[in-house]
């Protein structure tokens, strides 16, 4: 099955300086080797700040295009990766490795697959 | 029959389960099977083998379901393709799986059990599912037992069964690594559902003493299947010994009577010296968890003769070792009343004051309810009747709301009379 890891993390609970910050990316770095390695990588990156977010919507015809959005909690989407897994079991197994879980939150959703 | 019924539909389920991959598939063919054996079983006597009888005819009558739905589907058009693709590989496994494949292995429940408690699934949606395909309750039966609606709970068991298969939850026994972490999630299901028969919140007192049996016997057969964890002995053992006092604890007018008020003769020596056996057994293992510390001091109190017997001290004592195992206000609040036996109501109640700070003991009734207790001990009336007051307005059921109201009327006639 295929599944998405929506990595939300707190700014401000993560590695603050650059030392750390360097650290992180080395994790992130070894994670993402893991994964291609035991065959579960589809594909992962790292979103810019929130604050480059841009929303769109089409009312009656009409582009709506706003700054945001801000979400009221504190944990923003900041990355993802797109695994393939056995099972659910395989999906927490892989999730719970991916360094942003030691202070932030890990969604895991299934693909709706089509067809 | 009714007893084999209980104790075989669990089993027929999961290995219908194993074999069908369908909760709903599995569950309609055992209840199908459980009409046959009501129509047969009163004209040909009771089979030798009851579960397996079951599990055959359960298997047989999946295979009718599978092909009347084939037949429906290959009739309708395109639309139904899919569906006809669905039954026909069922229908294929069905084959394939000859009749000693469908003897039953132990397995089959364990992967049951783990699945339905499944921490991906809320508890409520997991207690569900695991009273319905394991304990083979019914909708109805379940929906009273908690106070909520049938159509809720049955909305709750179809949220579950989707997501079991949406989300890819897995029928299979975690690896050994992840086991413990997982087995916590089933005792904790396991755990609820006794709690909820013994607390009885409100409802029908008899469907909650069946919500209590079938704790225990699901607690039973994990204990079975896991014979080296010490955790599940500890919760067998925990919900005996607090099971064996189910008859003393509410009088003949139904009020609740408290511990040391219990009419010990009424509790059940079987049960008790089964339950300190397990204890006993689960800690040689030498991995202390919390439903063998809190069975421990459950045997503690049931192996005292007489309240005032009741060796507080050893209480104490594993309170303390609980509250650094598995620290929680309650327990912290259970450690303070044990404090008060042990060193006398003042010091227990210092304990109890410590504890008011935490938001969630404003709202325990029986933090207030305790801090009364202690209140009236110390001859502090006033603040004791209005500790009361407030584990009153908190109370939920008539049983307790009963047994508070009369020992604030005591407390008040004592300070009238004193």
């Amino acid at each position: 099955m295929r599944y998405l890891l929506m990595i939300y993390t707190d700014p401000a609970a993560g590695p603050q300086s650059e030392a750390e910050m360097g650290k992180m990316w080395e994790a992130y770095g070894s994670y993402t080797n893991w994964l291609e390695e035991t065959g579960q990588h589809l594909g992962g990156e790292a979103l810019q700040e929130p604050s480059a977010a841009t929303t769109v919507s089409l009312r009656n015809g009409r582009r709506v295009v706003s700054d945001g959005p801000f979400a009221e909690t504190k944990e923003q989407l900041g990355g993802y990766y797109l695994i393939n897994a056995a099972d659910l079991d395989a999906a927490i197994e892989a999730a719970a490795r991916i360094p942003g879980a030691a202070f932030g939150t890990i969604e895991i959703r299934p693909i709706l697959e089509m067809g | 029959m009714a007893r084999v019924f209980a104790e075989e539909h669990g089993r027929a389920t999961a290995t219908l389960i194993r074999v069908l991959r369908d909760f709903d598939l599995a569950e309609e063919a055992v209840a199908d099977a459980y009409v046959a054996a009501l129509e047969r079983w009163p004209v040909d006597g009771i089979p030798a083998n009851p579960g397996a009888w079951i599990t055959t005819t359960a298997r047989n009558r999946a295979i009718d379901r599978v092909r009347r739905a084939r037949t429906l589907a290959s009739k309708a058009d395109a639309i139904a393709a899919d569906a006809a693709f669905e039954t026909s590989r069922r229908d294929a496994a069905l084959m394939a799986a000859a009749e000693d494949e469908m003897a039953p292995i132990p397995d089959d429940q364990l992967r049951l059990i783990f699945t339905c408690c499944h921490p991906a699934l809320a508890p409520e949606a997991a207690i569900a599912l695991t009273l319905r395909t394991l304990g083979g309750l019914t909708t109805p039966e379940i929906a009273s037992a908690f106070l909520v609606p049938e159509a809720t709970l049955a909305q709750r068991l179809v949220r579950a069964k989707r997501k079991i298969r949406t989300a890819g939850i897995s029928y299979a026994v975690p690896s050994q690594d992840r086991l413990g972490e997982r087995l916590e999630s089933v005792l904790h299901v396991l755990y609820l559902v006794f709690n909820e028969g013994y607390d009885a919140s409100a409802g029908d007192a008899l469907i909650r003493r069946d919500l209590c049996d079938e704790a225990i016997r699901l607690a039973r057969l994990l204990a079975e299947l896991l014979p080296g964890e010490p955790e599940v002995l500890g919760l067998l053992a925990l919900m005996l010994l607090t099971d064996a006092r189910r008859a003393a604890r509410v009088d003949a007018d139904g009020q609740l009577v408290r511990l040391d008020e219990q009419e010990r003769l009424r509790w059940d020596a079987a049960q008790i010296a089964e339950g300190q056996a397990l204890v006993e057994r689960s800690l040689r293992a030498g991995r202390v968890g919390p439903y063998q510390l809190q069975a421990a001091i459950a045997a503690v109190h049931d192996e005292a003769a007489a309240a005032d017997q009741t060796d507080w001290t050893q209480i104490l004592g594993l309170y303390e070792v609980l509250a650094r195992v598995a620290p929680s206000p309650v327990v912290a609040l259970n450690r303070a009343v044990a404090l008060a036996e042990v060193s006398g109501p003042a010091a227990g109640l210092a304990a109890m004051n410590a504890l008011a700070a935490d938001p969630a003991m404003a709202e325990y009734r029986f933090f207030h309810a305790a801090r009364a207790e202690l209140l009236v001990r110390l001859r502090r009336v006033p603040d004791a009747l209005a500790a009361y007051d407030r584990a009153l307005a908190l109370a939920p059921n008539g049983a307790e709301a009963a047994f508070l109201g009369r020992r604030r009327g005591e407390a008040a006639a004592r300070a009238s009379a004193g």
